[in-house]
């Protein structure tokens, strides 16, 4: 055999999932495993049932509602809204008709469709998964290559199990040293959508890499990968290692025993290979990064928090220049306004990027003995049902409640204005999600992105917050 | 999906760069479980005012503009979420070709599998587009998917390219689906072998 050109992660997954090739090169990739939710399948399924096709592996697929759910106690009691009732109604009603499992509403392990997947030990490092969710990048974390499709190819996977690709390019970022102090995985990944833009990423698949990346766990892996399509890229990634493997082992569902050895065997084998050919590097050097937010209503405008919003008039281009002036007038700012004299009114914690225990515990760490602001309505909802319960078991629960911060069910929430929790007109929210787009999370919402820590330094604040002026008091 | 030949239509001018799928269409307007009704809400921030009014600035309120078949725009349209309900509510409001210099991955594929034809042109010639487009109903474009060309009102015709399957199941209005099914056997035999060699995956 002749020997093989060195390959990226991504070649090497990409090639394991090839079941044919057409003759124009397009691929048909097999997929491992089909994350569902209420809003992306509806007109899928009816698809099906329209030509009367069935779920191919439903056992490969997994159903949960979290986009248009309440995540207070009236969840309990039936959903108000008439148009989500039906839609989480069709859902259940399309999971049993076509054999799809199903985690249900008050099950424990509800909760947002990226955060699950990894913690229940269904994202496995090596797989294809897809969901029709831009933000299924974030189980790229995995060591996976993960990402989002349309309802269209929703059908097509439910159908088929495959997609009909065409290979991506591979990007390579990499962030070197050692992460400074007050920063997290979110500081690092809005410090990258900074540098390369929101369409930097058009077209490739990006592994982040370097020792600042390798030092991340889990949850901030993650992080990193949910918002790779803020960066335009289709998808991110995260080579396997150790701290992967170890994560694993503590999945409810992932492989054990003699199946885990076998995997085992073949994830060690992920990893690009010395060598690799990659079409675009980016490096970052992760001591200068320092606690990010948002300004404007895209992820790209974004700032060291001691910095101050810019001034339109010194854009290049004049689209750019008119571009620039809506987003002052719809955000509300003036140009060389200070970022942290910003006063806000609304802070959210959690979404598919910032929802975990990790991210619940910076929280925590931030707020323990002090009391959110008075005036700014604070919430905390964690990623899935057991995210929540860890987290009750820790009493970060307790924590947050008695700074005043509201402790809420697991769901997408604020993060984009589908279910009860959305920003009112004119609204200033501190909130660490992922998009800042017009409207995101409520009409007339006005959102600026940033890490669990600095969200919790805004809270205490009633302001956006150095959350290095905010260190964590003793515990004794 | 109904095949995409040739569109000769008015082009409405929408000079703004990164327009995302949130502005293409808002959240709170997913709840739908078909897949039309969603052109009334179609760039509902920019079309309508906190009153619900038509905001008569905005380009598609404008008479020349109202029946519009092709949007012309700048770069990254479509970024953001994977949400098909952006390229329905295009196309249920009727517009059935965007020109921009380049497109979000996940919408540009979205525009496929719906019948809408994305074209990507250099930034200039957006421009020259856009100014055509200025000129509102008196100037129409033709967009000719067979032959691969944007004709200009003046004559001038604009090559642009597309990836070749897409063309043939776009003129054809094929379902993709169907496509993939007749090679149902590789994908039985694929599956046969993964479930031996990688047992974990099996679900």
């Amino acid at each position: 055999m002749p020997a093989q050109a060195p390959r990226t992660l991504f070649d090497k997954i990409w090639a394991a999932h090839v079941v044919d090739t057409l003759p124009d090169g397009t691929a048909l990739l097999y997929i491992d495993l089909h994350l569902t939710h209420e809003v992306t399948t509806p007109q899928a399924f009816e698809g099906l049932r329209a030509a009367g096709r069935k779920v191919r592996r439903p056992e490969a697929t997994l159903a949960v509602v979290d986009h248009n759910i309440a995540t207070d106690e009236t969840r309990r009691t039936g959903i108000g809204d008439a148009e989500s009732r039906l839609q989480v109604e069709t859902l259940e009603r399309n999971v049993s008709e076509f054999g799809v499992p199903y985690i249900p509403l008050l099950d424990d392990r509800q909760g947002i469709v990226h955060i699950i997947g990894p913690e229940l030990g269904r994202s496995l490092p090596g797989m294809t998964i897809v969901c029709g969710d831009s933000h299924t990048s974030t189980h790229g974390a995995m060591g996976a290559l993960a990402f989002g499709i349309g309802t269209s190819e929703v059908e097509h996977v439910l159908a088929t199990q495959t997609l009909l690709q065409k290979p991506a390019k591979n990007m390579r970022v990499s962030v070197d040293g050692d992460l400074a102090f007050g920063c997290s995985a979110k500081d690092i990944v809005l410090a990258i959508i900074g540098k390369i833009g929101t369409a930097g990423g058009t077209g490739h698949v990006v592994e982040y890499a370097g020792d600042a990346i390798r030092a991340l766990d889990m949850a901030g892996r993650m992080t990193v990968c949910n918002m790779s399509i803020e960066g335009g890229a289709r998808a991110g990634m995260i080579a396997p290692d150790q701290t992967t493997f170890d994560y694993i082992a503590r999945t409810p569902y992932g492989p054990k025993g003699e199946a885990l050895e076998g995997a085992l065997r073949w994830w060690r084998t992920l990893p690009s290979d010395e060598g690799a050919r990659f079409d675009r590097e980016v490096t970052l050097d992760a001591h200068a990064i320092a606690p990010q937010v948002t300004w404007g209503t895209s992820p790209e405008d974004v700032l060291p928090i001691t910095g101050t919003v810019p001034d339109p008039d010194e854009a290049g281009d004049e689209a750019r220049r008119a571009q620039l002036h809506r987003m002052m007038e719809y955000m509300g700012l003036q140009p060389g306004q200070r970022l942290q004299d910003l006063p806000v009114d609304v802070v959210f914690i959690g979404s598919c990027t910032n929802s975990r225990i990790e991210d619940i515990r910076a929280a925590a760490a931030v707020a323990r003995g002090r009391k959110v602001a008075e005036g700014v309505r604070a919430l905390v909802v964690p990623g899935s049902g057991l995210v929540k319960k860890q987290a009750e078991r820790e009493g970060l629960d307790r924590i947050l409640r008695e700074a005043g911060f509201e402790w809420r069910e697991a769901g997408c929430s604020m993060c984009l204005g589908m279910n009860p929790d959305k920003l009112k007109p004119g609204q200033r929210c501190a909130s660490t999600s992922n998009r800042n787009f017009e409207g995101r999370q409520g009409q007339g919402g006005r959102t600026h992105l940033l890490s669990p820590a600095m969200a919790a330094a805004a809270a205490l604040a009633g302001k956006l917050a150095d959350v290095r002026d905010w260190q964590p008091k003793g515990t004794a | 999906m109904q095949a995409f030949t040739t569109l000769t239509g008015v082009a409405a001018p929408l000079p703004m760069a990164n327009v995302d799928t949130d502005k293409i269409i808002p959240a709170r307007f997913l709840k739908s479980i078909s897949r039309t009704g969603f052109g009334q809400n179609l760039f509902y921030t920019l079309r309508f005012r906190e009153d619900g009014a038509e905001n008569p600035d905005f380009v598609l309120n404008q008479p020349a503009y109202r029946k519009a078949e092709v949007l012309i725009a700048f770069e990254n349209f479509g970024c953001g979420s994977s949400r098909e309900h952006a390229p329905w509510a295009l196309l249920d409001f009727g517009i059935r070709c965007v020109i921009a210099p380049d497109f979000a991955d996940i919408f540009h594929n979205n525009c496929f599998k719906n019948g809408i034809l994305p074209v990507r042109l250099p930034r200039e010639v957006c421009e020259t587009l856009m100014d055509d487009a200025r000129l509102g109903g008196n100037a129409r474009l033709t967009v000719d998917l067979e032959r691969q060309v944007v004709v200009r009102p003046s004559g001038e015709e604009i090559p642009f390219d597309v990836d070749p399957l897409r063309k043939h199941l776009l003129l054809n209005g094929l379902d993709d689906i169907g496509q993939t099914l007749q090679h149902a056997g590789a994908i039985d035999s694929f599956e046969t072998r993964r479930k031996a060699e990688q047992p974990w995956l099996a679900g």
